[in-house]
């Protein structure tokens, strides 16, 4: 039997062409290991004791009876913590364990082994632990302030002819990745432990356990498993020390996988937010001033949310030129759940309060609400209200004007239309009598990247070597897949900058320097940066290849520095670059019922160089679900500290009927900074979608619609 | 409480469950839940399971053919019914609806994946060609957290009228 081979002319799969993700086979069989789906000779399961009181003050522990239990291996407590008994992102302020006060429901008190699942669980309900309750802080006012930020820009005195002003509130919205936190912590018999979980920061993690633990990096080697999704709720860590914790005390391996419910209360949410804005124009609707206080509830620990209420701050105006800007923002900390990174991070809070003022401004001076944006764009050359001149590409005026000239979807038919075209579907109990349609519009920006100073890196190391004659590339980061398509555009480029087909993308882990984090949109940007880099330092050495020599280099991409603001006036280069994007939503909306139908969202997005068509889209058309869903379905309630709906009969996350179909407008403004021009795509999306609906619901009742998510009373 | 607890002793039974045509006997609980049975029983880890309510749909297998929560169902109540998983429907390679969903990018972290090919499975065998209307209603009870929906709804759309 002979074989052939065919050689293509062109090797395939390079930087902006179609590729299919490299991990969609195995995704799409099932065969894919996320976290959850680990296992290991000999391991035990394990469970976690959480405080049912959102504050409360331990007075014992009693671990005796699940100590004694059958099967039970380990039952710690804070007091088995070796190291540092707190973690945090910014500040290590959150307990590894609670050592006296609980400051959130369903904080995590004592952790159980076991050798099955079953035995945990009861075991852990064996385990005493005595509270004293104390009241909790669940209202916001009178939270202590974490961190607040002032913006003082431009003459403070300066007033204007036309005001308007409103009050705009956000709830709480959760990540609700599909895939709970879980992974497995395998002892390697000399005291250290490799650690396979699903997160967004295989370093951090890797130092925050060292840290907890009183080990070394070298005996903590952390690997990422399959990511059932992340959109910031896997930055902080959650079940990692515990896992490891009991994998050095056992001996054995240890599993831990989160329930759903477990999952709300096992990582941070979206700060709920409450904004007073009022804005200043001239009678001609040019923007003079922006006031703004800005109110996030950080709930019990720091996590990242000194780093959100800058955005909050900094963004707080949205993409548009103002003489003066004047906000306070702060965050503060209560007995509510903790809060910290989700996708759009302190810019979709205040979009949703800065894109209805915009239109309340419009209304006053009677301009069409698109045209006063186009008026006001942001444009390269401008400061923004934190004095940073922006250097990079802002096409605010160009995002606009394509998106208003994208076509309308048509108006609705008949009366008699077929239910299921109705809001609410076919649990709507009218005819559609009183469904009425509005359009919206609505622009929003962020950051790409860490800002105010972090020296933000990641490290790729790029080795060449022949396999039978031919050239096989290595690509090694610490960069966690998350489902954004990184191993895919991590392999176009490798494939573009080396031109040899056979590109392998390692399993991610900490034994390669750190790529910092999977979120603020950066990754691609930041670890794209440093394979290219890598990539470019082998290619000057690659006549050294040879059967017997392998070329490897390890490079580290920096951004260019970022300056911390102001502390008194918020001015400064704090940002690194900026991304944009624009969205129309047309909405009906059952006035009779409250009921609302998204009909269809158009987009514009400028992503400066598109490095996967299909990918790109994902992106777009996924984050704009996610901004529907906070629009009109997805919140968090509590009550007086207390969690009323973690489960997802009762927290609503839209499904394909909630989806409309999405207009796609991508352009590719080039970024000079970045890797092949490209720029941040993940977040820009969450960003103006919600603002968008709510402004198409406001048109088509009339009603004011200042809080989201909307509720059903809100537009009757 | 926020740990799940079961009370009283349990009286194992012999159950007999097929799955992708073969025959595995148990001596279980019968009101065990039939993902944690695939999943940890049986190695099956295709299933997924996200909310243990169903609620989200990861853990669709077909029962005779129909997409089931096997979250929701007592391995006891699955006796004696035809069981498929992602693993039978992916065992002599790709379906055209795999193939699809590749080709159309329907998928980010792919948690859902496996619940939305089986749902899909299930809908284009009862219903070869669906109307867009019919395909959107099938699948609502899966979600997807990534939003993947204009492309599976594309993904599966492509193979209405095959026999995905």
């Amino acid at each position: 039997m002979s074989t052939t081979r065919t050689r293509t002319p062109l090797v395939r799969g390079r930087v902006g062409e179609l590729m299919p993700r490299r991990d969609a086979e195995p995704k799409v069989t099932g065969a894919f290991a996320y976290s959850s789906d680990l296992e290991a000779e000999g391991m035990l399961f394990a469970v976690t004791v959480r405080s049912p009181h959102p504050h409360a003050r331990i007075a014992a522990i009693d671990t005796a009876a699940a100590v004694a239990t059958a099967g039970v291996h380990a039952v710690l407590t804070h007091a088995d913590v070796p190291g540092r008994k707190t973690v945090g992102m910014h500040r290590a302020d959150q307990p590894v364990l609670v050592v006296d006060v609980v400051r959130y429901q369903g904080e995590p008190v004592v952790i159980v082994a076991a050798d099955d699942l079953e035995t945990a669980r009861r075991a852990a309900v064996l385990v005493v632990v005595t509270y004293e309750v104390l009241e909790p802080v669940a209202d916001p006012e009178r939270g202590e302030v974490l961190r607040d930020v002032r913006i003082r820009h431009g003459d403070q005195s300066l007033g204007a002819d036309v005001v308007v002003s409103g009050s705009y509130e956000v709830g709480m919205q959760d990540q609700a990745f599909l895939g709970p936190e879980s992974g497995l912590a395998i002892p390697d018999g000399d005291g250290g432990v490799d650690l396979h979980v699903a997160t967004q920061w295989l370093h951090l993690d890797q130092e925050q356990i060292c840290a907890a633990l009183d080990l070394p990096p070298a005996k903590v080697r952390v690997h990422l498993a399959g990511v059932g999704g992340a959109f910031g709720g896997r930055e902080d860590v959650s079940m990692q020390i515990h896992a490891c914790l009991l994998a050095l005390r056992t001996g054995r391996p240890v599993k831990m996988v989160y329930t759903r419910e477990e999952s709300f209360f096992g990582h941070v949410h979206r700060h709920p937010a409450w904004m007073r804005y009022e804005h200043g124009a001239t009678p001609e609707g040019d923007l003079v001033y922006v006031r703004a206080e800005i109110l996030l509830d950080g709930g019990a620990y720091a996590s990242s949310s000194p780093a959100v209420v800058s955005n909050a701050a900094c963004f707080a105006a949205g993409p548009y030129r103002v003489q003066r800007a004047t906000i306070d923002a702060r965050v503060v900390m209560t007995n509510n759940p903790p809060c910290g990174a989700m996708r759009g991070f302190g810019a979709v809070q205040v979009a949703v309060a800065h894109e209805a003022q915009m239109d309340l401004l419009a209304a006053a001076l009677g301009i069409d609400p698109v045209d006063l944006r186009v008026r006001n764009a942001l444009k390269t050359g401008d400061r923004m209200i934190t004095g940073q001149v922006i250097d990079g590409p802002a096409p605010v005026r160009e995002l606009l004007e394509g998106l208003r000239a994208m076509p309308l979807p048509l108006e609705r038919g008949s009366l008699r239309a077929d239910l299921r075209e109705l809001p609410g579907g076919v649990a709507n109990t009218t005819h559609g009598e009183g469904v009425r349609r509005g359009v919206g519009y609505a622009i929003g920006f962020k950051n790409m990247g860490f800002a105010e100073g972090f020296d933000d890196y990641s490290t790729a190391r790029v080795r060449v070597s022949l396999v039978n004659g031919e050239p096989l590339v290595e690509v090694h980061t610490a960069a966690c897949e998350v489902g954004q398509g990184l191993v895919t555009v991590l392999e176009q480029i490798a494939r573009t900058e080396l031109g040899f087909e056979h590109v392998v993308v390692l399993p991610a882990d900490t034994t390669v320097g750190s790529a910092g984090s999977s979120s603020a949109s950066r990754q691609t940007w930041m670890t794209g940066g440093a394979v290219k880099a890598a990539c470019e330092a082998v290619r000057e050495r690659l006549h050294e290849l040879a059967a017997d020599r392998s070329v490897e280099e390890t490079v580290e991409h920096h951004h260019r520095p970022t300056f911390p603001l102001d502390p008194e006036t918020g001015q400064g280069d704090a940002q690194v670059a900026l991304c944009f994007a624009a969205h129309r939503a047309v909405c009906d909306v059952d006035t009779d019922l409250g009921l609302v139908r998204v009909v269809e969202i158009a987009t514009t997005q400028d992503v400066g160089r598109i490095m996967n068509p299909a990918q790109c889209e994902g992106q777009i058309q996924g984050g704009i679900a996610q901004g529907l869903g906070l629009a009109l379905m997805e919140e968090i309630k509590t009550e007086n500290g207390l969690v009323r709906n973690p489960n997802f009969t009762d927290y609503l996350i839209p499904t394909i009927l909630d989806m409309p179909p999405v207009r796609l407008a991508i352009s590719e403004t080039p970024h000079p900074d970045a890797p092949y021009g490209l720029n941040g795509v993940g977040e820009p999306p969450t960003i103006a979608s919600t603002p968008a609906i709510a402004a198409a619901l406001r048109a088509a009742t009339g009603r004011p619609v200042t809080r989201v998510p909307v509720r059903p009373d809100d537009l009757i | 409480m926020l740990v799940p607890e079961r009370g009283g002793a349990v009286v194992p039974v012999t159950v007999v469950l097929c799955v992708n045509g073969e025959r595995h006997e148990f001596e279980i609980d019968p009101l065990e839940r039939l993902a944690d049975v695939l999943r940890d029983r049986i190695g099956l880890v295709g299933t997924k399971v996200g909310c243990g309510e169903g609620a989200c749909g990861a853990c669709a297998v077909l029962l005779d053919g129909r997409a089931v929560a096997s979250c929701l169902l007592a391995v006891g109540s699955a006796a004696g019914h035809r069981i498929e998983t992602i693993e039978g429907l992916s065992r002599d390679g790709l379906t055209p609806l795999q193939e699809a969903f590749i080709a159309a990018d329907a998928l980010q972290c792919g948690f859902c994946t496996p619940g939305q090919i089986v749902a899909a499975t299930g809908l284009l065998r009862a219903e070869p060609a669906p109307t867009r209307a019919a395909v959107r209603q099938a699948m609502s009870g899966n979600i997807c957290r990534c939003g993947c929906y204009p492309k599976i709804e594309q993904a599966i759309l492509s193979c209405s009228g095959g026999d995905g």
